[in-house]
C-alpha cells in the first residue's frame, strides 16, 4: 500500500532504565544541587536551626521521629483518600448527569460553577463548628476542594466525542446505554484521569487546611505543634512527608491511568 | 437496542433509494432557521453508484444524513428498500470524512464494532472482517491500534467497518477529503474494486468533480443553499476505470460540463 506504518521496537529493560535516567537526569541533578547549596550556604552563613535547618538536620529528624511522623502521615492520608474517594464517587456520576440531563446541565452545572468561586478553605472553620474535631470536617474540605476539577474534566471528556461517532453507533442501532459504555466513557477516560491527577493534589491541600483549623492528629496538626515549640526541623520534616505523600498518591493515579488506558500513552508518545 | 438478530449476511444489491420532495430546515443557535434542502427528488437504482457534488454548505451532507435516517426530514418522504425512513436505517453502512475510529480498540475490533452493537454472532463475521482488511492491504495491522496508523490507513479501516456486514446501502460523506492527493487516488481505485465486487447501492458525497466522475454511474450536481439538484449526469465510461480513464476525452468533457454549472451559479468565476 502507499503508506508505511511507523515501526516501533519494544525497548529492552536496560535501554529503558538508561532512557529514564537521561530523561530525568537533569531534574534529579537540579534537586541534588539545591540540597547541596542549601547545606553549604546555611552552614557557611551559620543560619540558626530555628530559622532554617540544613537538609541533613531535617533528614536526621525524619529518622529519629519516624514513628511520630508516620502515625500522623497515616492520619492525613486517611483524610485525603476518603475525601478524594468521595469526590470520585459523587463527582463522576454528577458529571454524567450533567452531560445527559438538560435539567442538570441548566441547574446543577451553573450552580456548581458559581459555588466554585467560594474559597473552600474559608468553609473549613464552619465545617469544624458543625462536625467537631474528628476526621469528618477534614474529609469534607478535601472533598470540596478536589471535587470541582474531577467534575469539570469528566464533563469535558464526555463531551469530546465527535458527533459523527455518535451518529455512527446510532446508525448501528446503539441506544444511549451502549453509546455511553462503548464510546463516551472510554473516550472520556484520558480527560477523567487528568481531573483525578489534579484532584488528588487538591485533596492533600484540603486535608492539611482542615487540620490547621482544628485537629488532634495529622501532619498539619503536627506542624502546628512544631510551630508552637519552635521545632523548625519537625516543621520541615512534615513538609517533606506531605510532599512525598502527594507525589506517591499522584503516581498511584498515574499508574492506574496507564493500566486502564494503555492506548492513551501510545498516542501521546507518538505525538511527542 | 438490537432486538432481531437476523442470519449472517443481509442480501446486497437490492436496496433502492427513493427521495421525493424532501425539504429540510434546521435551527442553529447562531443563524436561526437554515433552509438546507428544497424539494429534492431523486431515485437510486439498486446497485448504483451515485455521487453528489456541490459547493460547501449546499446541503449534500444533510441529504445523506436524511437518507441514513439519523436526522428527520421537514417534509417529503424517503424510502430505502421500499420502506419509509423513520429512524436509523439498518441496511446502511456509513463513512464520514473523519474516520472516527475508537482509539482503544484494535483495528480488527474497530471493524467488528457494528456486529457487536447489533448483537450479531461475531464468529460468523470475523472472516469477513479479515477479508476486508486483507483486500485493502491491512491484513498485518489487525492487532494494531488506530494511533499507530496513517490517515489513509485509518480511513480504510473505517470503510471496512462500514462494509463488514455487507450493507445494501453505503453512504460516504467526503470520505477522502482529508487525505493527500495520491492516497486519495489509490482510495478511489480501492472503492471501485470493492463496489464492483459487492454491487451495493452507493451514495458518495464529494466536492471533487473528478472523483465523482471517476467513480460514479451518475453524478448529481447540487446548487448552493437551499440545496436543489440542478442536473443529473449519466457517466458512460467503461469499468473498471483506471489510469487511462482520466485522459479519456469523455471523462474530460463530463468534468467540463459539471464545472460549467458552478460557473453559471457563480460558485466558480474567472474574474
Amino acid at each position: 500500500m502507499s503508506t508505511a506504518a511507523p515501526i516501533t521496537l519494544p525497548p529492552s529493560a536496560g535501554t529503558r532504565a538508561w532512557a529514564w535516567l537521561t530523561d530525568q537526569g537533569a531534574a534529579i541533578g537540579i534537586i541534588v544541587l539545591i540540597f547541596v547549596l542549601w547545606e553549604v550556604l546555611t552552614r557557611a552563613l551559620s543560619v540558626p536551626v530555628y530559622i532554617l535547618p540544613t537538609p541533613s538536620v531535617i533528614f536526621v529528624k525524619i529518622y529519629t521521629d519516624l514513628g511520630l511522623l508516620m502515625e500522623n502521615t497515616w492520619a492525613t492520608a486517611q483524610e485525603v483518600l476518603l475525601g478524594f474517594g468521595l469526590s470520585v464517587v459523587v463527582g463522576i456520576p454528577l458529571a454524567v448527569a450533567i452531560v445527559y440531563s438538560r435539567l442538570f446541565e441548566r441547574v446543577a452545572f451553573p450552580l456548581m460553577v458559581s459555588l466554585q468561586t467560594v474559597p473552600k478553605v474559608a468553609l473549613a472553620p464552619i465545617l469544624v463548628m458543625w462536625f467537631g474535631y474528628g476526621i469528618l470536617p477534614k474529609v469534607l474540605v478535601a472533598f470540596l476542594i478536589s471535587f470541582f476539577p474531577i467534575v469539570m474534566n469528566t464533563v469535558i471528556g464526555m463531551r469530546s466525542t465527535e458527533k459523527e461517532m455518535i451518529y455512527l453507533v446510532q446508525s448501528m442501532g446503539a441506544g444511549d446505554l451502549q453509546t455511553f459504555v462503548k464510546v463516551r466513557l472510554p473516550k472520556a477516560l484520558p480527560s477523567i484521569f487528568g481531573g483525578l491527577k489534579v484532584g488528588i493534589g487538591q485533596a492533600v491541600i484540603g486535608a492539611v487546611v482542615g487540620e490547621f483549623i482544628a485537629a488532634e492528629k495529622g501532619l498539619g496538626y503536627l506542624q502546628l505543634i512544631a510551630q508552637v515549640r519552635l521545632d523548625t526541623p519537625l516543621l520541615f520534616a512534615s513538609v517533606v512527608l506531605l510532599s512525598l505523600m502527594g507525589v506517591l498518591l499522584f503516581n498511584i493515579v498515574a499508574w492506574v491511568e496507564r493500566l486502564v488506558i494503555p492506548w492513551h500513552r501510545q498516542i501521546t508518545e507518538q505525538t511527542e | 437496542m438490537s432486538g432481531t438478530s437476523e442470519a449472517v449476511a443481509p442480501s446486497r444489491a437490492d436496496v433502492p433509494v427513493e427521495v421525493s420532495g424532501v425539504t429540510k430546515y434546521y435551527r442553529t443557535a447562531k443563524s436561526g432557521t437554515v433552509h438546507a434542502l428544497d424539494e429534492v427528488s431523486m431515485s437510486f437504482k439498486p446497485g448504483e453508484f451515485v455521487s453528489i457534488v456541490g459547493p460547501s454548505g449546499c446541503g449534500k451532507s444533510t441529504l445523506m444524513m436524511l437518507i441514513s435516517g439519523l436526522i428527520p426530514v421537514s417534509s417529503g418522504t424517503i424510502r430505502v428498500a421500499g420502506k419509509e425512513v423513520r429512524g436509523p436505517v439498518r441496511e446502511a453502512g456509513i463513512v464520514f470524512q473523519r474516520d472516527v475510529l475508537l482509539d482503544w480498540r484494535s483495528v480488527l475490533s474497530n471493524v467488528m464494532l457494528p456486529i457487536e452493537i447489533k448483537g450479531l454472532n461475531p464468529a460468523a463475521y470475523l472472516r469477513k472482517a479479515r477479508e476486508l482488511l486483507h483486500s485493502v492491504g491491512l491484513a498485518e495491522f489487525e492487532e494494531k491500534y488506530p494511533g499507530e496508523l496513517s490517515g489513509g490507513m485509518r480511513q480504510r479501516v473505517s470503510i471496512c467497518r462500514a462494509l463488514v456486514q455487507q450493507p445494501g446501502l453505503l453512504l460516504m460523506d467526503e470520505p477522502f477529503g482529508a487525505l493527500d492527493a495520491l492516497t486519495r487516488e489509490q482510495m478511489n481505485l480501492d472503492v471501485q474494486r470493492m463496489w464492483l465486487r459487492d454491487r451495493n447501492t452507493v451514495l458518495f458525497i464529494t466536492h471533487s468533480i473528478e472523483e465523482a466522475v471517476f467513480l460514479s454511474d451518475r453524478v448529481a450536481v447540487m446548487s448552493a443553499r437551499p440545496g436543489t439538484i440542478t442536473e443529473v449526469l449519466n457517466i458512460d465510461l467503461a469499468r473498471p476505470r483506471g489510469a487511462g480513464t482520466r485522459s479519456d476525452r469523455k471523462f474530460v468533457e463530463y468534468i467540463e460540463r459539471i464545472r460549467r454549472h458552478f460557473f453559471a451559479q457563480g460558485i466558480l468565476s474567472e474574474s
